[in-house]
């Protein structure tokens, strides 16, 4: 694999990473709470995909379907499993997510079977540039990444919700106090993290065509790495380390003494930054006061 | 005082009720298999209890006692089964069975401690979140490795030798040893220390307590123990393949160590044994893609057991209807033994010496004395006005 061709797949896997990173990152910053069933999320979300396109046969209706339905899921599980724990122990709130990461993946064992099924969005074939094979879908992949985020950015910037966002992710009963339902922002967090996620199991169905109860699972503990390595709380950091590794681990895919431990390979990077920064690359360091 | 001069603790049975409950339990178990001998399931099913307490019993020093979330327990333990099994494997012909079955598991442990040492001496200076997901990160790293060793035989395992039937014994001993180490750390000057540390770093600091020299302590002894558990699982079955000590494994080891409460030593007991013993008894009955109904239970088990104990909502009736309520309800209402009347005492009684003074005359006075002290008191008011 040339040179070119690897940076172009490991930056749209890293904007896959960096979508689902996103999610993570907003939730701790606004809920403070680890969702360990977001990976699954985007589980569900490319069954959703599965079960429209064998359906309907449209793979957009798909998409669309995936985007409703994992937003919904993702509201419904705050307000049913997460809100009743607000102002709990941080250690309960992991483990209800870890309970709702099991039920997820439980369920859809249940009603779809554990063996993989095989989906095809769509194929766009392969272009050449710079000489090198490139596949369009991870062209794709990395221009509706980059325009997600751009938007995301811009939303949580200038509008009078994100900027809520922001200030409920500073000081929850400060936000509070002036006025902000808090409530309602951290629900509204939770559905544009779920939302991500269902394009981000669109964007990894067109990569690996195959949906599986446990295809939620590792890259879900890869891009809550990135969410780390880029500082957990900063919605620039989950970027920055989502397109991180996903560019080292097709590098490191890409040789073949390092290729068997490319999964070393990316947890050793995330041990090494939180060495040299404890919080990560973006995150605040908080001092601790008596 | 002299050590020698203190009182010596009255021994009470619930002080080492963990030790009674394994000592019980095996004791049974081991009548049972010296009269009539146990089914090989009922062997087997004993043995994964055993191991998956001692799991749950050192992940507590970690998660209960020192205050750290580690999601890497399933990853000591595998360095534990692999190096068990190696060494294990090494011994078999040239020395009785079970000598290499404790080489093995000391082995085992001594190398998981040592997995220990190395990561937690870069990794303890990061705090909660951040801590866990490096020992989430470095049970992954470790799978990984080992999965591409030509000596741990790649992705087809390490084939071990399986120790026959009496395994069991083994793994009870093994437990009970776990317990009562875990139990005398607890009540020890090193445990109090760990304790300090979960309840306020900085505190504990300014106590002089080292708090990286405790936690490095509290991390290596689970990663011992966790090994230990290791090398027992690999003697039980074989090939001891990677894809056991998923993040999964230690999510399930994790779950114990809540369920039962953490820092209870008890609870971390019995969550093992129900929990093994649901999870066993679901894997026979359930099979196939039926199996996920035992995902489904689990975790509403869970989401409703985590919500009950924690949600601030529920506490008006949680307390209501507090298990430990109902009890000490019961234990009020059984008659009580007539005790006869203590003896006069011999020396002061302090009880005698009127110290309680009631609290308005406190309260009263103290205002009246700020009044009277103020002589600008009542010169202020008018300038106010």
């Amino acid at each position: 694999m040339s040179f070119i061709s690897t940076i172009i797949n490991g930056l749209s896997l890293g904007g896959i990473y960096a979508l689902i990173a996103l999610g993570y990152t907003m939730v701790y910053g606004i809920a403070k709470m680890l969702n360990f069933a977001h990976g699954d999320i985007i589980m569900v979300g490319a069954y959703a995909i599965v079960s429209f396109i064998s359906l309907t046969g449209h793979p957009l209706l798909g998409i669309v379907a995936a985007c409703v339905i994992c937003t919904l899921l993702g509201m419904g599980v705050e307000e049913s499993a997460y809100r009743p724990l607000r102002g709990a122990s941080p250690l309960a709130v992991l483990i209800t997510a870890i309970g709702v990461s099991y039920m997820l993946q439980g369920l859809a064992q249940l009603f779809y079977g554990s063996a993989p099924i095989p989906v095809n969005i769509a194929s766009f074939g392969a272009v050449e540039i710079f000489g090198a094979q490139v596949q369009v879908s991870s062209l794709l992949t990395l221009g509706l990444c980059i325009i997600i985020m751009v938007v995301l950015t811009l939303f949580i910037k200038f509008t009078k919700v994100g900027r809520a966002m922001l200030a409920v992710s500073e000081d929850r009963a400060a936000a509070q106090l002036m006025g902000i339902d808090t409530n309602g922002i951290i629900l509204l967090t939770f559905a544009i993290g779920s939302c991500l996620a269902a394009f981000a199991s669109t964007f990894y169905l067109m990569q690996i065509p195959s949906a599986s109860p446990d295809l939620g699972s590792m890259p879900g503990i890869k891009a809550f790495t990135a969410a780390v390595i880029g500082g957990i709380g900063s919605i620039p950091g989950a970027m920055i380390g989502g397109i991180m590794l996903g560019v080292i681990e097709k590098f490191s895919l890409s040789i073949d003494v390092l290729s068997p431990y490319t999964t070393s390979v990316e947890f050793l990077l995330l041990i090494l930054i939180l060495l040299i920064r404890p919080t990560g690359i973006l995150g605040k360091v908080k001092r601790e006061k008596v | 005082m002299k050590l020698s001069d203190m009182p010596k603790q009255k021994f009470k049975l619930k002080h080492h009720i963990n030790l009674f409950i394994v000592l019980g339990l095996f004791l049974i178990f081991l009548t049972f298999e010296l009269t009539s001998g146990l089914r090989q399931s009922v062997r087997d099913l004993l043995v994964q209890i055993a191991y998956s307490a001692i799991l749950a019993v050192s992940l507590n020093i970690v998660v209960g006692l020192l205050g750290e979330l580690s999601l890497g327990h399933a990853g000591f333990m595998c360095v534990g089964a692999y190096i068990g099994g190696l060494i294990g494997n090494a011994l078999w012909s040239s020395v009785p069975h079970i000598a290499a079955l404790i080489a093995a598991m000391i082995g085992g442990g001594c190398a998981a401690a040592i997995a220990g040492l190395l990561i937690g001496i870069p990794t303890l200076r990061l705090k909660g979140d951040y801590l866990a997901i490096t020992t989430l990160a470095f049970g992954e790293i470790v799978r990984n490795i080992f999965k591409n060793q030509a000596v741990f035989g790649k992705a087809l395992g390490l084939s071990t030798s399986y120790y026959g039937k009496n395994l069991f014994i083994i793994a009870w001993i093994a437990l009970f040893f776990t317990v009562l180490f875990a139990q005398n750390l607890q009540k020890s000057k090193h445990g109090r220390a760990i304790q300090a540390i979960r309840d306020s770093e900085i505190s504990a600091k300014a106590m002089g307590v080292d708090v990286t020299y405790y936690k490095l302590v509290a991390f290596v002894l689970a990663a011992f123990f966790a090994g230990v558990a290791g090398a027992l699982y690999a003697h039980n079955v074989t090939p001891v393949r990677d894809t056991f000590f998923k993040f999964d494994k230690s999510i399930e080891i994790l779950v114990m160590v809540v369920l039962g409460g953490m820092g209870n030593l008890t609870g971390s007991l019995i969550a093992a044994f129900a929990l093994t013993f649901v999870n066993v008894k679901l894997d026979v009955w359930l099979s196939g893609d039926l199996a996920s109904i035992k995902k489904i239970v689990y975790a509403a088990i869970l989401i409703i057991v985590v919500i009950w104990n924690n949600a601030p909502a529920l506490r008006s009736i949680r307390e209501k209807y507090s298990l430990m309520r109902w009890w000490t309800d019961m234990r009020e209402r059984m008659p009580k033994p007539q005790k006869e009347e203590a003896e006069p005492p011999t020396t002061a009684n302090w009880d005698k010496i009127p110290t309680k003074i009631p609290m308005d005359s406190i309260i009263s006075t103290d205002i009246s004395v700020r009044e009277e002290e103020d002589p600008n008191a009542s010169e202020r008011k008018p300038e106010v006005k």
